[in-house]
């Protein structure tokens, strides 16, 4: 019985260490490519004439000027007369020509009218006050939850006739998924549909007794935090080329983190079988969770190819286009209520929240964060709004809920006067089963960033414009890994070759792979060869939510134990021992208890008899070779300027369990880049929305801002690693270290200033304007 | 002229976004109705002699990395889509295209220069390194070297740029300051994050190529 789990400390030649990335020569040197640098033969590019209107009814289209233009291979409607268009920037009709300009030049000849409806594209706006009658439409995921609270179907029929629902057209499947009884869905179809509203209340939520538990409590603490919508920003914008091979063969080249799912999602539209779309993709630049599907444009991508006679089109976003509508983090506010004792016993939670993030409404953060507060009450709204759709940005709801309530906590910590590293360690019982992580997190943090040195009560006291505050914040994150499966081929020659249908976002996954491979296997990093990105290899799963590393590190373990067994068994003979007695080591096979006896890698190869062969590895399988769940700490230290409100990092320090780590180079540097990446929505972005036009200020780089090399302080990762955490195996990475550098620095800013500036990101202007008005218990 | 304000001022307008350099750029002095024509006309302005070219596409001859390079281009066809979609020269990125990001980097006469806002036409008879043109055969640079011994990229769509930008900057100042380095490099943008690799990736070639 083959041995999968990781390999113990002392048998480790490379994982764990610090490996410079198999594809960094290839990124260094321009030679990577990547889907935007693909020209297919005869390519044709094809541009977009976007709705300028948040909210607009097409009244008239008229392409004939754009169809006649020489060059013009051709001009698709995708949305037509009457069609209802719920952000500005949304499709209305592709262009394909032979070059840019004549696609451009084509687009700008085409007239369309609109009949210009109301939008709303509000931000921090609360929302009004909620209708006194509970008589409200039902939405899908209220009947979803009272099917999987067994409430009786009959009051679930008499809520639907009373109440109507709300119109969503996957309303039947949802409900049938749930499992919704014939009769249940006779009642959904014979219902009343109401169009929802902008305001989309959930049910309030209470734990414990809230009531009871703020009457007892001695200290009060309230607050209003948010944070505004965001932008992906992916430097390779969103798109594809995409080819007709035959009538009914696509080859697709996709800007995707989702190469084994995406044909699946072109098939139904294109009505093609989705093993006829063959799909290729070598690098990505930059996902974050923007990039799981096709998207509309891509599918239309494919049509307007069609239409062109199968020839190669190639569609990718500019710029604007890829701020407007490729990807919005969503927005969330709060106000927060927080009852505690005066030792800083946390007792109770209230919170009201909202927030926005196009026509879905946006997410729903979770609160209290990491702290599980035994009396809680909740109460969440939904705003739906007139801006391209909100996508999964890295750790989806968890920097809103975390920005939330750690800015509450510390608020509460100041209330006390309480040092918040304290007030927090007295709580951190609350945070459930990783609570010992995040003490031992805390200690290593406040030592990286001197917190008994150099924090102070709540507002710098010393003389000057420049004010110095320190903050912290704690997060959470699952990272379980995904289904995953890969083939890995040993030619008799001993050269070894592994195929997996996953991605590498730049998080090194290529890397990874080659390191489990061969340290597996007892070779060098070079000795395997990789092959990712084809929608041919075996079947991997999309890289979100930090799925990625446990998935592709344990079906790539299981294969390289199965196939180093099978050389185990052809070498054994000629090593006069058992298959299970063996080792592969430093290029060789050999006896474990006797290593004189070995057969160099190719010689045991060549014992297969000149065929390959062929192991598949899969996750989920035999033995747990990864878990979930892990705990991660910031502290950051800030420098505020009163007189013009600019706010700069000193330092940030982060640290970040994350199991078993496979290379640790580019483990620091995802967490290096999650910091920074928190550093700019902390500071710097803002998708800032126009409310009389509904369209957007900032659709490009000079004022949609990002961090620049010189804005992000020193940054200092420490990785928990070692006993209590190697056992585990590989946790994604991708998620848990981004989610806390707004509280930190908010926190920070806090402390440095003695008001809470509301909400991120920080700009000056709005680290005045609190300044000005005092805000959250300024003291200063 | 963009026929579309051939219409009247009521007509709403079909465009996307609003102005921009760049679709200005890329816009003027374009007519369609005018023939295709190949090479200048010499105009009078103001008592001088100008070359007016195209509106067509006109040959060009770039010198890229010391090899020549032909192409007919649009004469509003910027130096970037030349290399990207007339050449293959694809390690130049469009990212922002509109000089803010640095992901188009490109040296031009021993200067850095954004070549999303440098017309193709213009660039003629200068010689322009891209990234292709660093490595000396199968080595790396030391500057691409460093990148890679510091894991100074991730996704790396900026990569290119900002290995060209720190090519171009330790040229003029072979031992920066931090703060040299914090504004020398200030106009290339990272998404990712790998601003830690690259500041470490400048030092090491500061002190000589040495890793660590």
């Amino acid at each position: 019985m083959a041995e999968y789990k990781w390999p113990e400390p002392e048998k480790r030649n490379l994982i764990g260490k610090r490996i410079s990335r198999i594809d960094g020569p290839f990124k260094v040197s321009g030679r990577a490519k990547y889907c935007y640098d693909i020209k297919r033969p005869g390519v044709l590019y094809a541009k977009m004439l976007r709705c300028p209107h948040a909210h607009a009814k097409i009244v008239s289209i008229d392409i004939s000027a754009a169809e006649k233009m020489p060059g013009v291979k051709a001009v698709r409607i995708i949305q037509n007369v009457g069609k209802e268009i719920k952000w500005a920037g949304d499709d209305i009709i592709g262009v394909a020509a032979v070059d840019e300009s004549t696609a451009e030049d084509a687009v700008r000849a085409i007239k369309v009218q609109y009949e210009i409806l109301p939008h709303l594209v509000i931000d921090a706006d609360p929302p009004p006050p909620a209708p006194a009658d509970a008589n409200t439409p039902l939405s899908t995921s209220d009947l979803r939850d009272l099917i999987s609270k067994k409430t009786p179907e009959n009051e679930i029929i008499a809520k639907i006739q009373a109440q109507g629902l709300f119109a969503d057209d996957n309303l039947l499947r949802q409900v049938e998924q749930a499992g919704g009884s014939p009769s249940l869905l006779s009642a959904v179809r014979a219902a009343k549909f109401v169009e929802p509203g902008p305001y989309r209340r959930v049910a309030a939520q209470s734990v414990g007794d809230p009531e009871k538990a703020f009457a007892g409590a001695e200290v009060i603490s309230e607050g209003f935090y948010g944070n505004r919508v965001i932008t992906h920003c992916c430097l390779e914008p969103h798109g594809m080329t995409t080819e007709w091979t035959d009538e009914k063969n696509l080859l697709v080249h996709p800007s995707t983190q989702n190469v084994s799912g995406t044909a699946a999602q072109m098939a139904t539209p294109l009505e093609i079988p989705a093993t006829n779309i063959k799909l290729h993709q070598d690098h990505i630049g930059g996902g974050f969770g923007s990039k799981f599907g096709p998207d509309s444009w891509g599918i239309e991508c494919a049509r307007i190819s069609k239409q062109a006679g199968g020839k190669p089109v190639k569609l990718f976003l500019e710029r604007a286009a890829e701020l407007m509508v490729a990807g919005a983090r969503p927005s969330a506010y709060a106000h927060v209520k927080i009852g505690a004792k005066k030792d800083g016993t946390i007792v109770a939670w209230e919170s009201e929240s909202w927030g926005t993030g196009g026509p879905g409404g946006g997410g729903s953060p979770p609160l209290p964060y990491v702290f599980n507060i035994p009396n809680q009450h909740k109460q969440h709204t939904a705003v739906a709004t007139n801006i391209g759709p909100a996508r999964a940005w890295r750790a989806p709801n968890h920097p809103q809920g975390c920005l939330i309530t750690m800015s509450a906590l510390e608020d509460m910590a100041a209330q006390l006067n309480m040092n918040p590293l304290d007030f927090f360690l007295k709580n951190i019982e609350l945070t459930g089963p990783r609570a010992q992580t995040y003490r031992d997190e805390l200690k290593i943090a406040a030592d990286l960033i001197g917190w008994d040195r150099n924090w102070h009560p709540r507002g710098d006291k010393t003389a000057g414009p420049i004010k110095r505050g320190l903050g912290l914040s704690i997060h959470t994150w699952g990272g379980a890994g995904h289904a995953s499966e890969c083939d890995i081929t040993i030619q008799p020659d001993g050269s070894v070759e592994l195929k997996m249908g996953t991605q590498d976002l730049g998080v090194g996954t290529r890397t990874a792979l080659a390191i489990v491979v061969a340290d597996t296997l007892g070779l060098p990093l070079e000795a395997v060869k990789i092959l990712i990105g084809d929608n041919s290899y075996p079947v991997s799963g999309p890289s979100g939510g930090s799925t990625t590393i446990g998935g592709i590190s344990a079906s790539s373990r299981r294969g390289a134990v199965d196939a180093r067994d099978l050389i185990f068994a052809r070498a054994a003979p000629a090593l006069d021992a058992k298959p299970e007695e063996l080792e592969a080591w430093g290029g060789v096979i050999r006896v474990k208890k006797d290593p004189s006896r070995s057969l160099r890698w190719a010689q045991a190869c060549a014992k297969l008899g000149g065929m390959p062969i062929t192991v598949r590895g899969k996750n989920p399988g035999p033995e747990k070779l990864n878990d979930q769940g892990v705990g991660g700490v910031q502290m950051a230290d800030v420098s505020v300027d009163i007189e013009t409100g600019i706010a700069k990092i000193n330092k940030i320090v982060a640290v970040q369990d994350c199991g078993l780590i496979i290379d640790l180079k580019t483990a620091e540097s995802q967490v290096y880049g999650a910091m920074i990446m928190g550093v700019t929505y902390a500071l710097y972005e803002e998708k800032v929305m126009d409310q009389q036009t509904g369209t957007m200020l900032n659709p490009n780089m000079e004022f949609y801002k990002l961090a620049g090399l010189g804005d992000i302080g020193e940054l200092v990762v420490h990785m928990m690693t070692g006993k209590g955490y190697d056992e585990r195996g590989p946790i994604g990475l991708g998620e848990p270290p981004t989610v806390s550098p707004g509280a930190v620095i908010s926190n920070a800013v806090a402390n440095a200033i003695g008001v809470r500036v509301p909400t991120l990101p920080l700009t000056p202007n709005r680290v005045l304007a609190a300044l000005e008005k005092g805000g959250n218990h300024a003291s200063i | 002229m963009n026929d579309e304000k051939k219409n009247g001022d009521d007509e709403p307008t079909s465009e996307s976004s609003g102005f921009s350099r760049r679709s200005f750029l890329k816009v003027s002095g374009i007519s369609l109705s005018v023939p295709l024509v190949i090479g200048p006309r010499t105009v009078r302005i103001a008592g001088e002699d100008v070359k007016v070219y195209g509106p067509g596409k006109v040959p060009i001859t770039l010198d890229i990395n010391s090899k020549k390079y032909t192409a007919e281009v649009e004469p509003r066809m910027t130096l970037l889509d030349t290399l990207r979609n007339e050449l293959e020269l694809t390690g130049a990125k469009r990212v922002c295209d509109r000089a803010s990001c640095g992901a188009c980097t490109v040296i031009v006469d021993g200067k850095a220069v954004y070549s999303c806002t440098v017309l193709a036409l213009e660039a003629q008879g200068k010689a322009i390194t891209t990234v292709e043109g660093l490595m000396n055969g199968d080595k790396l640079h030391p500057v691409q070297q460093a990148f890679v011994d510091n894991d100074a990229q991730q996704c790396g769509f900026c990569t290119p740029g900002f290995v060209v930008a720190c090519k171009a900057f330790l040229d003029k100042h072979p031992h920066p300051t931090p703060q040299e380095l914090g504004s020398g490099l200030g106009g290339n943008l990272c998404r990712c994050g790998t601003y830690m690799g690259i500041r470490a990736a400048v030092m090491q070639v500061a002190r000589g190529g040495q890793n660590g």
